[in-house]
């Protein structure tokens, strides 16, 4: 491995589709309305997600534990809008209810990671030479084992479990986030912001402190939403592995596995709990990207 | 000096960088490899407990006290930490990756057997993705949003869940693909697509991006000027800088296609490297975990060093001082 592909600035292409594209001149008012449509629906969906973790009674007053062998399996239809599980169990509620659970563990997964990601992003883009050389050697061995082959050898080592999923999650997406983070101290640093600082003698932390980081926020605000949604979607992924939550919670992952066993039989079982991940990571996808479009203007 | 000394130190020169190019990328490849092992090593024995319960399958195996006291031998468990470190890197470096727990056959043989399936499988998706990828990078610089909505999705969409409609609508419902794969054309056709889809969006939209710059730039602009027509300018000229970048994505690409292949094939009941992960890591087998990581790694620094050296071929300027 070269130095020359360490110092690439951004090589996942999930971090880039948060957008880079400015938007072309010229455009109309009616069409500017039309291009903000994604970013409304986007933000309208995501609250509805938190709305369900905060009250899901509210969006979905049954038991979503309630079992009512009469009614395994049924179909999509008026009586159970997405249809019902093995067990009768209404999967519309089970959605609703799974959704604080989901949202728990993928905010976890995000804050740890992003967290992770602060640390060695700073300290690299930072700490000197020799700090972001040995750092980048970290991340290049991270980079080695990508998505679910880190997390997996991680499970293998801590044992299977909500924690450990969390933390997996956290160590999967680390990587990408560090290197966007550092990329991002380094073309701070060689502003004239930083430049008028340092020649005004201000010290090596104030200017970390007081320039630096704050401008530093705003990436990090887009890497947090783009991540709440990617960190779902990783921790389903593991859940359908067999490796998240334990069965009867309703947490999205969980009722996924658990449809697997049914998928010729009762397809709503998979399709829907599916549906909802991929509507919150898009969801997520297209407001980071109008976040990042906004900051950079 | 004579135009033929000038040469002759500009080759010397560059046959320098060359070795000094493949030297790095050695040793950087040797310590990739050197720090998988070393942190699954430590890794198992920071974990509380007894260090051979955990290497024959974690604190709920049902493993025998011989196999316990085997494992205590083969990994010289009553020994110094360090002289069993130093132990596991020189079995390591001489290739013998220890025995799996679970499967009771050597690790090395394990993985000769399921890493072709994995390279087949792999290979097909990326061949698949690429073409997908440039068919989507030309449509998308004609319709715009057609781009947007295929990076969105492509970011949104989980293999386990692509993999799952695709057998609804293909096996389930209409049956022209087995839900099951084998090595016959049709078993491998939704494994593949399943694989090649969210890397072509992905591919697509980084071609996507080079190709629009290409279009525009002075070249396009003189072979226009020349009477040649748009598809041929797109064609002879654009199309080439759109690759460039996919070339860079390859060891992206591989990780995804890796990281791609646990769900499918764990979904598809396909043997392959994916799948003994995943149920290595569910017997907690740690040699065989070990055996897994070190292949990935390893194909990893492989396919970053071939798509470094690919992009030097192709652009001389990367590299120069």
């Amino acid at each position: 491995m070269s130095i020359h592909n360490s110092m690439l600035p951004l090589t996942d292409p999930v971090l880039v589709s948060a957008g880079t594209r400015v938007p072309r001149p010229g455009a109309t008012l009616a069409r500017r309305l039309v291009r903000r449509l994604p970013t409304v629906i986007a933000a309208v969906v995501l609250l509805f997600f938190i709305l369900a973790a905060i009250a899901p009674y509210l969006l979905a007053p049954d038991d979503p534990l309630a079992i009512n062998p009469a009614a395994a399996f049924s179909p999509p239809g008026p009586g159970h809008l997405l249809g019902t599980d093995e067990s009768g169990r209404d999967i519309y509620s089970r959605i609703i209810h799974g959704a604080r659970p989901s949202l728990l563990i993928g905010a976890a997964a995000t804050a740890a990671g992003l967290g992770l990601a602060l640390v060695l992003g700073i300290a690299a883009g930072f700490g000197g030479r020799w700090l972001d050389f040995g750092i980048g050697r970290i991340l290049e061995v991270l980079f080695a084992l990508p998505g679910l082959l880190l997390a997996l050898v991680f499970i293998a080592l801590a044992g299977p479990g909500v924690g450990t999923t969390v933390l997996a999650v956290a160590l999967t997406t680390a990587p990408g986030y560090a290197r966007v983070i550092r990329g991002q101290i380094i073309a701070l640093r060689a502003s004239p912001m930083v430049e008028a600082a340092t020649v005004l003698g201000r010290s090596r932390w104030r200017i970390l402190t007081a320039h630096i980081l704050p401008n530093a926020l705003a990436p990090v605000a887009v890497l947090a939403t783009l991540g709440l949604g990617q960190a779902v979607l990783w921790a389903a992924s593991l859940s359908f592995l067999g490796l998240g939550s334990p069965p009867p919670a309703p947490e999205w992952g969980t009722m996924l596995s658990a449809g697997r066993t049914y998928l010729s039989l009762a397809w709503w079982m998979t399709f829907f709990p599916g549906l909802a991940i991929v509507i919150l990571a898009g969801s997520a996808t297209v407001l980071s990207r109008s976040m990042k479009a906004a900051s950079s203007q | 000096m004579s135009p033929s000394a000038t040469t002759s130190t500009r080759q010397g020169g560059a046959l320098k960088a060359s070795l000094r190019w493949l030297l790095s990328t050695l040793a950087g490849g040797i310590f990739v490899l050197w720090a998988v092992a070393t942190a699954i090593f430590f890794g198992i024995r920071m974990i509380p407990g007894d260090p051979a319960a955990a290497i024959m399958g974690g604190p709920g195996s049902q493993a025998s006290a011989e196999a316990l006291e085997a494992a205590r031998i083969e990994y010289g468990l009553d020994q110094p930490l360090f002289v069993q470190y130093f132990g596991q890197l020189r079995r390591l470096a001489v290739g013998d990756l220890g025995t799996s727990y679970s499967l009771k056959s050597p690790v090395s043989e394990v993985l000769a057997e399921i890493v072709p399936s994995t390279l087949v499988l792999a290979g097909l998706a990326l061949v698949v993705a690429w073409l997908m990828a440039l068919l989507l990078a030309v449509l998308s610089t004609r319709i715009s949003v057609v781009g947007s909505a295929v990076e969105i999705i492509s970011a949104a969409v989980p293999h386990f869940w692509l993999a799952s409609v695709l057998i609804m609508i293909f096996s389930t419902a209409l049956g022209w693909f087995p839900p099951v794969s084998t090595n016959t054309p049709g078993g491998l056709v939704l494994p593949v697509v399943t694989l090649a889809l969210p890397l072509a969006g992905f591919l697509g939209q980084v071609m996507r991006d080079s190709l629009e710059k290409a279009q525009h730039s002075a070249f396009a602009l003189s072979a226009r000027a020349r009477g040649e027509s748009e598809i041929g300018v797109l064609l002879r000229h654009s199309l080439r800088h759109a690759a460039l970048p996919g070339i860079a994505l390859s060891g992206w690409a591989l990780g995804s296609l890796l990281s791609g292949a646990v769900v499918v094939e764990s979904i598809f009941a396909r043997p392959g490297l994916g799948r003994a992960l995943l149920s290595a890591v569910t017997a907690r087998d740690i040699p065989l975990v070990t055996g897994v990581a070190l292949v990935s790694a390893g194909a990893y620094v492989l396919i970053m060093a071939v798509s470094d050296l690919a992009e030097r071929l192709v652009d001389p300027r990367i590299g120069e001082p």
